[in-house]
């Protein structure tokens, strides 16, 4: 190829440096999606021994202190390293193409802050082999457990938790500013995609919780280091503040997790229903309401700390006010099916899997925000079988659904659909047989993070760990989907799906590395 | 990207900026700010943050509240450490004088900071203390024991529906705190 020619044409850099150095959206969306991917891997590995050892009462495989470190790297890996990476990846990739940009508006930064994530993850996942142990007090380390019971590791899982955070804070003020001042003329706020909107809003929410999340995390340093007492009580601390603090994090991260997995679902089923999104107006102000939302609920993660009697029902009602805004959206993707001509390749059965399941998660969420009853639920089975019915058929489905929704675009092949469907139906099969028991278990009064039990536990947590080595062995299957979709396969068309709409179908399959140097034409932008 | 537009990118990404450096303050403000909600509302049964000044009884009506008194050793001390009079009755505004045992069986000097808790919560704001132990740092010499009073009183504007209010006490070992403030900020 000629100079002149490369002049003319950017093309990647070859060999390692390309991903590096790289500034392109499309190349660290790559990143971002591999990364999760191994993440997810991990972390996965960390489930089959957690339920490897749960398998049968009594102790048989690790030591209870190896168990609680398996369940806080799981918890940890997932949310930190799987899930949110994914959706930055899909934003990533996605956003400029739908806005009609060329490219994220801070590039550079971009490369940043994916290439701190695996320095972040390398030293929390050393922890395990160090003489003291991986953390060991649960993803959501509440203190005195991680201060003055914590092992000597956790200064590495502070520091981790750092550079995560500052990790997604520049992803968020890159998508936001993309968004803002990056769209192609005449794509108006109302007339963008659904996942553009719903990550700009998620990155609102990224930006005003991380830093209360690198705040909790400092003080926990300087009690362990440094003599301060926020967090203990003989020095005038107070544990339950860690809760506080740590919930007003933790409650909007949930949402995080989950927001921009509607908005996959939102491109996904107008798709394969080949109707227009029902209600788009009124999914983006119900996506703002949850967001408001979730900054005034917190404490429902804590009504067995105790709390006068009046902020109990304050945090009782608005954690059920979610449910409306909530409500709206599942009415208006069943809605949009409503009628529609449907098919149902892999990513639309991904995508209603995604309704119904993460409905189900939603109902059990309305169950333990009844206060009195959480006090029955709180820390059992049952909250464990509700966050993940809403995390995994509920964003890591969406994730999926979006992987093969949007593979043929990233690619230029089809996938395998005779794998993409076997792919789902077994995960579809397993991720029920795996959690579903573990609503029964948590009702009978089993409580989470424990590695042994009472033998009338056992036959649920028996069927359950069935359940969990099938979803885990079938997630091998989407490696295979995805590097036979990068090796060949059917030629995509630039359209891909029939009825999918959006400036990211008017590019080329694979999409040239390159997109929206020019803005697109105006008219070729319509609401969505 | 035109210039126009970089700038525009530059002014949003400094506002930006600076909405994380407010926000990791926030983390920091809710440390206070938990403490002041605590005060006013009782929460965590936290027991107002200074010594009340009063000096004779004014006893209003002729209701009459038990309250008792729990001593517990935190994870890692072991004094031993109990209450002399598990529960009083006390009218509304009378002032009442209890005391709590400890010693120290150990053959080095410790030193230990006990730290208050009323049940319910909501009572925690009407039990005034003249004088708590727990004001201070208990420094034990090896095998001394010692007793320790508390001079409090109820407030006489308690609900009609509290009858009965626990107060109960853990000990802690700072022994080994470098240069022990703990009891400087505490009720």
């Amino acid at each position: 190829m000629s100079a002149a020619h490369d002049d003319h044409h950017h093309g990647p850099a070859k060999g390692l440096s390309r991903w590096l150095f790289t500034t392109n959206h499309k190349d660290i969306g790559t990143l971002y999606l591999w990364f999760s991917f191994a993440m997810f891997l991990l972390g996965g590995s960390f489930a089959m021994v957690i339920r490897a050892e749960l398998f049968q009462p009594g102790l048989q495989l690790v030591e209870p202190n190896f168990f609680n470190q398996m369940t806080t790297m799981h918890g940890l890996i997932m949310v930190f390293g799987a899930v949110m990476p994914a959706f930055v990846g899909l934003a990533n990739w996605m956003i400029p193409m739908m806005i009609g940009a060329p490219d994220m508006a801070l590039p550079r930064m971009n490369n940043w802050s994916f290439w701190i994530l695996p320095f972040a993850f390398a030293m929390l996942s050393s922890t395990l082999l160090m003489d003291a142990g991986a953390p060991n007090f649960g993803w959501t380390f509440y203190a005195p457990l991680s201060t003055t019971y914590a092992p000597e590791t956790v200064t590495f899982f502070i520091f981790a938790v750092h550079i995560m955070g500052a990790s997604s804070i520049m992803g968020a003020i890159n998508i936001i500013a993309t968004v803002l001042n990056m769209r192609a003329p005449g794509m108006t706020l109302m007339k963008m995609p659904l996942f553009v909107w719903t990550w700009l809003i998620t990155a609102y929410l990224l930006i005003a919780v991380m830093p209360v999340l690198a705040g909790v995390v400092t003080m926990m340093l300087f009690d362990i280091h440094f003599g301060t007492s926020f967090f203990n009580a003989a020095g005038g601390g107070d544990p339950v503040l860690f809760q506080h603090v740590f919930w007003f994090f933790g409650h909007p991260e949930v949402y995080i997790m989950i927001l921009p997995a509607f908005g996959v679902i939102s491109a996904i089923i107008p798709t394969f229903a080949r109707k227009r999104l029902f209600g788009y107006d009124s999914m983006v102000y119900a996506t703002a309401s949850i967001a408001f939302l979730s900054f005034i609920v917190w404490a429902h993660h804590m009504f067995t700390v105790g709390m006068p009697i009046a902020g109990e029902l304050f945090f009782m009602y608005a954690t059920m006010l979610i449910a409306v805004p909530t409500g709206v959206k599942v009415f208006n993707w069943v809605a949009t099916m409503f009628r529609g001509s449907m098919t149902f390749e892999t990513p639309m059965l991904f995508a209603i899997a995604f309704v119904v399941l993460f409905t189900m998660g939603g109902f059990t969420g309305l169950m333990l925000a009844i206060t009195p009853a959480d006090f029955q639920y709180h820390d059992t089975y049952f909250v464990v079988a509700h966050f993940h019915y809403v995390l995994v058929p509920g964003a890591v489905f969406s994730i999926m659904a979006a992987t093969y929704y949007w593979l043929p675009k990233w690619t230029g092949h089809m996938y395998d659909e005779r794998l993409g469907k076997l792919h789902f139906w077994l995960s579809f099969i397993g991720v029920n047989i795996l959690f579903f028991p573990q609503h029964f278990l948590g009702l009978a009064g089993m409580p989470r993070r424990i590695p042994d039990y009472a033998l009338q536990f056992a036959d649920f947590n028996w069927i359950s760990s069935i359940g969990g080595f099938l979803f885990g062995a079938s997630q091998l299957i989407l490696l295979v989907v995805v590097i036979k979709c990068i090796k060949g396969g059917k030629k995509a068309t630039a359209q891909v799906w029939d009825g999918a709409k959006g400036l990211e179908w008017t590019v080329a399959s694979p999409a040239p590395y390159h997109t929206f140097t020019t803005p697109p034409n105006p008219d070729l932008i319509e609401a969505p | 990207m035109s210039r126009e537009s970089q700038t525009s990118t530059k002014r949003l990404v400094t506002k930006l900026m600076l909405t994380v450096v407010g926000m990791f303050g926030f983390g920091f403000a809710m440390v206070p700010l938990y403490d002041v909600i605590c005060d006013i509302t009782g929460l965590n049964g936290k027991t107002g943050d200074q010594v009340v000044q009063q000096t004779e009884t004014v006893m209003v009506g002729d209701r009459e509240i038990t309250v008792q008194f729990l001593a517990q050793n935190a994870a890692g001390m072991d004094w031993e450490f109990r209450a002399n009079d598990p529960q009083v009755k006390v009218k509304p505004g009378e002032i009442k004088v209890v005391s709590y045992h400890a010693s120290n069986s150990h053959n080095y000097i410790m030193t230990g900071q006990a730290i208050p808790s009323v049940a319910p919560n909501e009572a925690a704001q009407y039990l005034k203390k003249l004088e708590c132990f727990c004001f201070q740092e208990q420094v034990l010499q090896p095998g001394e024991s010692v007793d320790m009073g508390i001079r409090f009183f109820v407030d006489e504007s308690i609900p009609e529906h509290i009858t009965k209010l626990t107060l109960s006490y853990s000990l802690f070992d700072i022994t080994d705190y470098e240069k022990p403030q703990a009891a400087v900020t505490l009720n």
